[in-house]
């Protein structure tokens, strides 16, 4: 469903994403993985079609994210980082944009907004305006919205942060009945250890633009030493704590590696 | 065919939701008629007093009604930029971009979002005017050709002002930029004084500025006894679309930046 060669972008002096290679099969819940400015969103604004790659391609079902942005833009959807929903419309009427603007015909739209206003459990705030939602509802408009034109795959950047855990755990929930029910691949970035595990089937640890580890959580878990957590394998692929001077616990390892992601 | 339906479908469905935001919360509307009341009911009262502007036989007033229409199109559209420095913040402007919408049905959506801002503004001051004792021509034809001036005037700053906020993408510069045009668009037009009263070099100026071909347009078409457009109405219009056609191009071309 994607797949990229050497995929790299550069900002100045800068390389932020470094010579990618990554193939995600069709179905997958697909996590990158990585502290701040390990090249997570980079990634995802090249495949996305919202930033051209320095260098190195990528596709999404078979389309070129250069090329043939067009036609990549019709099979993606995507929810940025920043919660997204425009607050001075209503729930119904976020939609109602997205829904023009991806062709969906007029006989269909009503339906079809209905539908995954339902799906997300929005249905009862449709009619109000969006800057009276709690930001687990916006998230979850955002979802919706991404997906009223079926997208064979979804872009989530950092999903959850600053969500509580209750709302969290809601957007997860959807997540997974998306990918379940419509077949919907989803590639979503996070710096929560406990999201990845939780959601992923597959990981991809990104550090300073290279691809250090990929593979099940179980599997980087076990590749970490005997009985290492998530975050210990972490700290194993992208160099450990970095911060500190010589030994640091594994309780210090643990919260400095939950704190930069 | 198919596309340009597609591309007219997706400016409206833009433009579409910044009416709805507009009907949501309309109070910036009432805050912004202060403005232009301010310089009908004091600017133009004292000048008329002095009959000091040569206006061809018009009474002061009356010539002033459309220059101050224009002047709050103007200030309306200069600083609508400003939005897509919020969405680009939200990541709105990311999700647009991340949709197969032509990038030009994009900013012309907004810049007609702009027009529709600005043709509210337009009533309250054809209201005040007609308070004032201004008359105004009632005729179907000159009516919806002043609309569409408006419309066309405010989207030509309109997208003006998206060029600017995708170059400078913070908003102090946007408005920094915004505050410093203003007043040279407005005194470098026909708004308040015929052009024929210029210094040489301010004449050119103002032949160079839509504003004051918005202007001309404005006061042929909305005002009764007015003698005809100096400039003509054809060169109205055409300077216009030409303008705005020439800004959605390069609007379209820059507007993906600000995500990246």
């Amino acid at each position: 469903m994607i797949s990229t060669r050497a995929l790299t972008r550069r900002f100045g002096a800068v390389l932020a994403v470094d010579a990618l290679d990554l193939e995600i099969a069709p179905g997958e819940i697909f996590g990158l993985v990585g502290r701040n400015g390990a090249g997570k969103t980079t990634t995802v604004k090249m495949l996305t079609t919202l930033l051209p790659p320095t260098s190195g391609t990528a596709s999404i079902d078979g389309h070129d994210v250069v090329r043939e942005a067009g036609a990549v833009r019709r099979v993606i959807g995507y929810v940025p980082q920043a919660l997204s929903a425009d607050g001075e419309l209503t729930g119904y009427e976020n939609l109602l944009v997205f829904a023009r603007l991806f062709d969906i015909p007029r006989a269909e739209r009503r339906r079809r907004i209905d539908e995954a206003l339902a799906f997300m459990d929005l249905a009862g705030a449709a009619g109000r305006l969006v800057r009276h939602y709690s930001g687990g509802m916006i998230r979850r408009l955002e979802i919706a919205q991404s997906t009223l034109h079926r997208p064979k795959v979804l872009f989530l950047d950092e999903p959850t942060v600053g969500l509580d855990p209750l709302a969290r755990h809601t957007v997860w929930q959807h997540l997974r009945r998306l990918n379940r029910d419509a077949g919907t691949t989803v590639v979503l970035t996070t710096h929560y250890m406990d999201e990845a595990e939780a959601l992923c089937g597959r990981l991809a640890i990104l550090h300073q633009g290279r691809l250090a580890a990929l593979g099940p959580a179980e599997e980087l878990k076990a590749r970490a030493g005997a009985g290492a957590t998530l975050d210990e394998a972490f700290a194993h692929f992208t160099g450990g704590a970095e911060r500190g001077t010589g030994y640091a616990g594994t309780a210090e390892t643990r919260r400095t590696a939950g704190r930069l992601g | 065919m198919a596309s340009l339906l597609g591309f007219l479908a997706k400016t409206l469905a833009i433009a579409d939701m910044e009416v709805r935001k507009l009907r949501h919360d309309p109070t910036e509307l009432f805050t912004r008629a202060l403005q232009p009341a301010l310089w009908l009911l004091v600017f133009g009262q004292v000048i008329s007093r002095g009959h000091v502007v040569d206006t061809g036989g018009l009474p002061y007033l009356h010539f002033l009604v459309p220059g101050i229409l224009a002047q709050s199109v103007l200030f309306i559209a200069i600083f609508n930029g400003i939005s897509v420095i919020w969405e680009r913040d939200l990541g709105i402007v990311h999700k647009f971009l991340a949709s197969p919408a032509p990038r030009a049905a994009l900013v012309l959506g907004k810049a007609l979002g702009g027009g529709v801002r600005a043709l509210v503004q337009a009533v309250v001051i054809v209201l005040l005017a007609l308070l004032l004792g201004v008359s105004v021509r009632w005729e179907a034809a000159p009516l919806a050709g002043a609309i569409l001036l408006i419309v066309l005037g405010a989207a030509v700053f309109s997208s003006f002002s998206l060029i600017i906020a995708c170059l400078v993408k913070t908003r102090e510069r946007f408005m920094g930029i915004g505050q410093v045009l203003t007043m040279p668009l407005f005194f470098a037009s026909n708004a308040i004084y015929p052009t024929s009263m210029m210094p040489a070099w301010l004449q050119v100026l103002s032949h160079l500025n839509p504003l004051t071909y918005e202007v001309d347009g404005l006061r042929a078409l909305l005002l009764s006894g007015a003698p005809q457009a100096p400039l003509g109405l054809a060169t109205d219009f055409g300077v216009l679309g030409c303008a705005l056609a020439a800004l959605v191009a390069v609007s379209a071309r820059i507007y993906p930046n600000i995500a990246r």
